[in-house]
């Protein structure tokens, strides 16, 4: 460890992975907008079939969790490992790869999905070949990681860590089973699922809730343990609890998946098992909660003056709303109203924008002054306006979708005394209309506050230059 | 559902080798100390020089 390429942490990569999560967040909200604008006014883009909704959805969701929040986790993971292991990112040739590979995953998702290729699977649509990519770059990735890890100094492995790692594996193997499937042609891009019918639905809800599960919650857990702590200057509330969070959470996570499938031709006793597994969840998810809100005990006065920790404090009590609302949606009696409606949208809203988005975002805030040599971002004022302008955005985004998905459910389950329907489909849509102006209204304002944080991004970066900080030459006291 | 014939071996697999790597972080003293790992990155100075 003496040679001077080690005598420093590899930063460039979490500054082109940081820079990154603000351009594809940008871009992946844009998205957004711009298809619930479609569903507010269904000719705002008519015949050109590359805008069309059914294409640019896929696009949108696509650019927000693997994009944004993709590049969030490698910004984040990159640097806490090399904190915390008090070493340099192994092989940084590789870790290159990942982001290089990474921006052609994203840029190839953003030209085939409008073109119409796709798999069909929600968060998994990419076809053949860019599957085949993903999976080289996220084997790359483990390495990385792993490798760093292995070459530690410290002899603790951060439990921020292990939230990490365990992303990272699952990831790898949901991707790989999910993504099983037979090409026909290269141009135009065409496979065939391994798996065939009510098959493929529980091997693609397997994948898609653990995606949730483990990329949405793990990864940005372990974003959460790392940086809440470091923004508050203070040990998170209790490690013990940390580290049980981290063990309930990977056991009890697998077999939730079916929930996504009450009521379908998946048999009954499965429905109930997902359901049962998703009820157990709530308990290490608020135990992670209380965690991080409480590590401001003692210090809640900082809440007032750094708008960081706000952005941090408010995703963290999002995350207990979103993960007690699931095991709620997820009881059969529950989901007979909320599926198929605008609630689930609310929902994971609420997870997406309220939890991932906060994190990151803070997290972000609290990465780029340090990846460009600077004490603090260029305003905090515009940091303090970016939180307040987010926080309206997602209340009317989620308040207007329970609202909506509430009543959708109970008009089309609403019948008349001879047992007909009282309502025909289009008189929900109809009931629906003003909802989706409102919801239109919050996703402008998220997107507003993301450019906000751009202006203020590139007025840090802008006049200073890229830093690499040295490695301390002694390690942390051992304690 | 012959799917589940794949799945759940996977998931006890998976569980398995979740049981081996907490079986090595218990036994390789990672959780001997509570308190110390969550100083360590407070004292950890990354602040811009």
């Amino acid at each position: 460890m003496s040679s001077s390429l080690t005598a420093t942490f590899n930063y460039k990569v979490v500054r082109q992975f940081a820079i990154m999560t603000v351009v594809w967040g940008i871009v992946g909200m844009l998205v957004g907008v711009v298809i619930a604008a479609q569903l507010l006014w269904p000719d705002l883009i008519t015949g050109i079939s590359w805008l069309s909704y059914g294409r640019l959805r896929p696009l949108h969701t696509n650019a927000v969790i693997f994009a944004f929040g993709g590049c969030a986790l490698f910004a984040s993971s990159y640097y806490c490992v090399q904190r915390t292991c008090q070493v340099r990112l192994f092989c940084t040739p590789l870790a290159s790869f990942t982001f290089w590979g990474w921006q052609a995953v994203i840029v190839l998702a953003a030209i085939t999905l409008p073109l119409g290729f796709t798999t069909g699977k929600e968060y998994a649509e990419l076809e053949w070949p860019i599957d085949l990519l993903i999976a080289v770059v996220w084997v790359a990735y483990a390495i990385v990681f792993f490798g760093t890890i292995f070459l530690r100094r410290t002899p603790h492995i951060y439990v921020a860590n292990w939230f990490f790692g365990a992303y990272i594996l699952t990831v790898a193997i949901l991707h790989i089973v999910n993504s099983a499937e037979s090409p026909v042609s290269f141009w135009p891009m065409k496979s065939y699922s391994a798996y065939a019918g009510v098959q493929d639905a529980m091997v693609q809800w397997w994948y898609g809730h653990n995606a949730v599960g483990f990329f949405l919650t793990a990864g940005f857990l372990g974003m959460m343990y790392y940086f809440v702590p470091k923004q508050a200057g203070r040990p998170i509330y209790s490690y013990r609890l940390s580290v049980v969070h981290f063990w309930a959470l990977i056991f009890t996570y697998m077999w939730a998946g079916p929930h996504h499938l009450h009521y379908t031709a998946l048999p009954d006793w499965t429905q109930s098992l997902g359901m049962l597994f998703s009820l157990v969840l709530l308990a290490p998810s608020w135990g992670g909660m209380i965690n991080g809100i409480m590590t401001l005990s003692g210090a809640w006065h900082k809440l007032r003056t750094d708008p960081i920790l706000k952005f941090m404090i408010v995703s963290l009590s999002f995350y207990g709303m979103s993960t007690f609302e699931g095991p709620m949606m997820s009881i059969k009696t529950v989901n007979a109203l909320s599926h198929y409606t605008d609630w689930t949208v609310g929902h994971v809203h609420s997870g997406a924008l309220g939890w991932v988005a906060f994190i990151s975002v803070g997290c972000i805030y609290y990465l780029i002054p340090r990846m460009f040599g600077k004490s603090e971002m260029f305003s905090t004022r515009l940091i303090t306006v970016h939180f307040w302008v987010a926080t309206v955005g997602v209340v009317f985004y989620i308040a207007s979708m329970w609202i909506a998905g509430v009543m959708q459910g109970l008009m089309w389950r609403a019948t008349n005394p001879d047992g007909t329907l009282t309502y025909a489909f289009v008189e929900a849509v109809k009931a629906t209309y003003p909802f989706y102006a409102i919801r239109l209204l919050g996703g402008t304002l998220f997107l507003a506050g993301m450019l906000i944080m751009a202006y203020n991004v590139i007025r840090t970066a802008g006049g200073g230059k890229g830093v690499e900080a040295t490695i301390p030459a002694a390690a942390p006291v051992a304690a | 559902m012959e799917i589940l014939y794949l799945l759940i071996p996977l998931s006890l697999v998976l569980a398995l080798l979740i049981a081996v790597a907490f079986w090595w972080a218990v036994r390789s003293g990672q959780f001997d100390d509570f308190e110390g790992p969550a100083h360590q990155i407070i004292a950890d100075d990354d602040s811009a020089p």
